[in-house]
């Protein structure tokens, strides 16, 4: 028996030298992202996207002389797990920073790690208004808030015709879900809008009859849904099965409209999606040259097109890392914190620079970023 | 009015699929005593076969549909003959370990071969609904509805009507004597294993066009068809049939009328209310064996 450990101890330590000798010479980046279960689509998006960074930074040199390493962990679509990778992360892989964790439940459970740990993280995805007010000074969020992206919404509301007059809302059951319903309501309810019914449902839910079934009866004219791209698939094509009249609109930015149109079929005609890169439209991005140099690094790698509006995430995730990184001098978390406040990108999204979010002295870095509305029009993405 | 219709005609649909898992696990259960924990998985890898044969390769959807289900049977049978029939005599415990360990292998092979990205069966019915005065419902709805009541009636023929139906059902009730009486006890296993299995592969495959299919779509779904075993009484299958309708129709009501975010809730608040009244389930007749 004791044989028998020495060796698995031998052999656990032959295999992590290798890695340990090159840690000296790349800087490693942490990333923790559901690639499994049931937002796995969207996570394997954005880990391409860090990919595509990744091979865009090292192609130019890297950075500090040295080239990046990416170290991807699969979170499982779980919050137990995401803490868990965040943690194998920081202390096995002993990266400086981090980014991650999509959702907004995942990455408000890893939060608590930073502190203990003292690692920034670079938050790419997760919309919570929570993730920034609620101080904690590691975390730095590119992605726009909940409260924002119905900000933005407001002023497109006239866009709309015939006008939307009453809504109701489908939302998933969690931090990012509810946030995002309780922040479209207030917005919507101060521009005179009338509120039907607000339904819910878990994550991995697929059979979401009894819910549309009721907001059929709301007698309301639009329907915002908060998800990601498996349930949005589900209640499109659902939504057509119990002819829903509602005009559907989903927010969040993960909605991937092409992997939509391939997999709903006519059920994802009309309806309108809230993003944060439009890749039909590069010439619509604040900086086409970025957009286009991250595409054509997307393209190079044989990824889905798809994955675009997801993926750019991860890209401009990596580049705020990366440009971090630069301004520290070196790869060491407290540094790098300190340099995040100083990044000033042109990202695929527009301008990247972090302000203070939440409690005096403990704040939290908030990006302002850009939001996009596209509609589906017989099969194809349109901007209206 | 036009609500409540709705919300039943919602819940029949469901209950049909949740009877189909059911019965493929209380098939198995009350035969041969083996809680069946890659019953999930069996289901992931027919909507997966689906996926292959009629997504991949362009076959007609009914004939992938048909050749899904005798894929499954026979990654059941392999089960049984690899896994089960080993542990012939072992404690429950052990087994249950052991296809909890199966069922593991299972998802995490089909998350190698097919990645963690959703996929999507192309469903060979119009994406129009069928209207019926003021409610609709998915023709491909309706379909898979008609197989799974297809396929209860004809399991229940089987079991009651056949010699191999009183071949089984002496197994069960008494292995030994059964095997006095000239009952292949091994061939008893592995068929129930095979048919318990084909069923759960059927329900993916019929479910995958509706859905979407991905390597996690499996637990659920098991979680679901235990629920409807236990709401039945272990073993029986028209109280499993009767079990799909009854949790069907609890989560529809439920998410309609109390709320949506507790609907898979609900289900099993029922079932602990079932358990505390009935603890053998709705339709088992009190234990007989052991």
């Amino acid at each position: 028996m004791r044989t028998m450990k020495t060796t698995a101890l031998l052999l656990s330590a032959a295999l992590l030298a290798p890695g340990v000798a090159f840690a000296q010479e790349t800087i490693r980046i942490g990333v923790t992202q559901p690639l499994t279960g049931a937002v796995a689509a969207s996570g394997n998006y954005v880990a391409n996207g860090a990919r595509v960074a990744e091979e865009v930074v090292n192609a130019n040199g890297g950075v500090l002389g040295k080239k990046i390493q990416l170290i991807i962990e699969d979170n499982k679509s779980n919050p137990k797990e995401a803490v868990a990778s965040a943690e194998k992360l920081i202390v096995r892989d002993k990266v400086p920073v981090l980014m991650g964790a999509w959702s907004s439940t995942f990455t408000l459970a890893v939060m608590p790690k930073l502190v203990e740990y003292g690692v920034p993280m670079v938050v790419e995805t997760s919309s919570s208004t929570k993730i920034t007010t609620s101080g904690n000074p590691w975390v730095f969020r590119i992605a726009p808030t909940s409260a924002m992206e119905a900000k933005s919404f407001a002023e497109k509301l006239d866009h709309f015709q015939p006008a939307i007059q009453k809504a109701d809302f489908l939302a998933v059951n969690n931090d990012f879900g509810r946030g995002s319903a309780d922040e479209f309501r207030k917005m919507l309810q101060t521009k005179g809008v009338k509120i039907g019914v607000t339904e819910t449902m878990a994550p991995e839910a697929t059979d979401l009859s009894a819910q549309l079934s009721s907001i059929k009866q709301s007698g309301g004219d639009t329907l915002f849904v908060t998800t990601g791209v498996e349930q949005i698939t589900l209640i499109l094509k659902q939504a057509a099965e119990l002819r829903l009249p509602h005009r559907i609109i989903t927010n969040g930015g993960s909605s991937s409209p092409d992997q939509l149109i391939a997999q709903a079929g006519a059920a994802a005609d009309g309806g309108y999606f809230t993003l944060f890169f439009a890749p039909w439209f590069p010439e619509k991005a604040v900086h086409p040259a970025v957009a286009k140099t991250f595409v054509d690094g997307w393209n190079r790698k044989g990824y889905d097109f798809a994955g675009l509006t997801e993926g750019y995430r991860g890209y401009d995730g990596i580049m705020t890392i990366v440009e971090a990184i630069r301004k520290a001098g070196k790869a060491e978390p407290q540094a790098i914190r300190d340099a995040l406040w100083t990044v000033k990108l042109d990202g695929v999204n527009g301008d990247i620079a972090f302000r203070k979010d939440g409690p005096e002295g403990k704040e939290s870095g908030q990006n302002e970023a850009n939001v996009y509305v596209v509609q589906v029009k017989d099969g194809k993405v349109t901007m209206p | 009015m036009e609500a409540h219709l709705q919300h039943l005609l919602n819940a029949v649909v469901l209950g049909g699929t949740y009877a189909l898992l059911g019965i493929g696990l209380t098939l198995i259960f009350g035969i041969m005593r083996v809680v069946n924990f890659t019953h999930g998985e069996l289901y992931t890898f027919g909507a997966y076969m689906a996926y292959m044969l009629a997504g991949m390769m362009g076959l007609n959807f009914f004939m992938s549909l048909a050749m899904a289900a005798v894929l499954g049977m026979a990654l059941g049978a392999l089960i049984e003959f690899t896994l089960l029939r080993p542990l012939k005599g072992a404690d429950i415990d052990t087994t249950m370990l052991v296809m909890i360990g199966a069922g593991i292998a299972m998802q995490a092979g089909e998350q190698l071969v097919w990645g963690g990205v959703a996929k999507s069966v192309p469903s060979p019915f119009p994406a129009e609904p069928v209207v019926l005065g003021s409610v609709s419902v998915g023709m491909n709805r309706l379909f898979v509805l008609g197989v799974a009541l297809l396929l209860l009636g004809g399991f229940y023929l089987l079991i009651n009507r056949t010699t191999l139906g009183v071949a089984m059902r002496a197994t069960f009730q008494d292995p030994d004597t059964a095997a006095l009486m000239g009952v292949n006890r091994g061939l008893m296993y592995t068929l129930t294993f095979a048919l318990g299995s084909g069923l759960a592969a059927t329900a993916g495959a019929l479910l995958g066009p509706i859905f979407v299919v991905t390597p996690t779509m499996g637990d659920l779904v098991a979680l679901k068809a235990f629920a409807i075993v236990i709401l039945g009484g272990l073993g029986n299958i028209p109280g499993a049939t009767i079990g799909g309708f009854v949790l069907a129709l609890a989560e529809e009501f439920g998410a309609g009328y109390l709320s949506s975010g507790y609907r898979d809730a609900m289900g099993f608040l029922l079932i602990i209310a079932v358990l505390i009244v009935r603890p053998q389930g709705l339709f088992a007749m009190k234990e007989r064996i052991g």
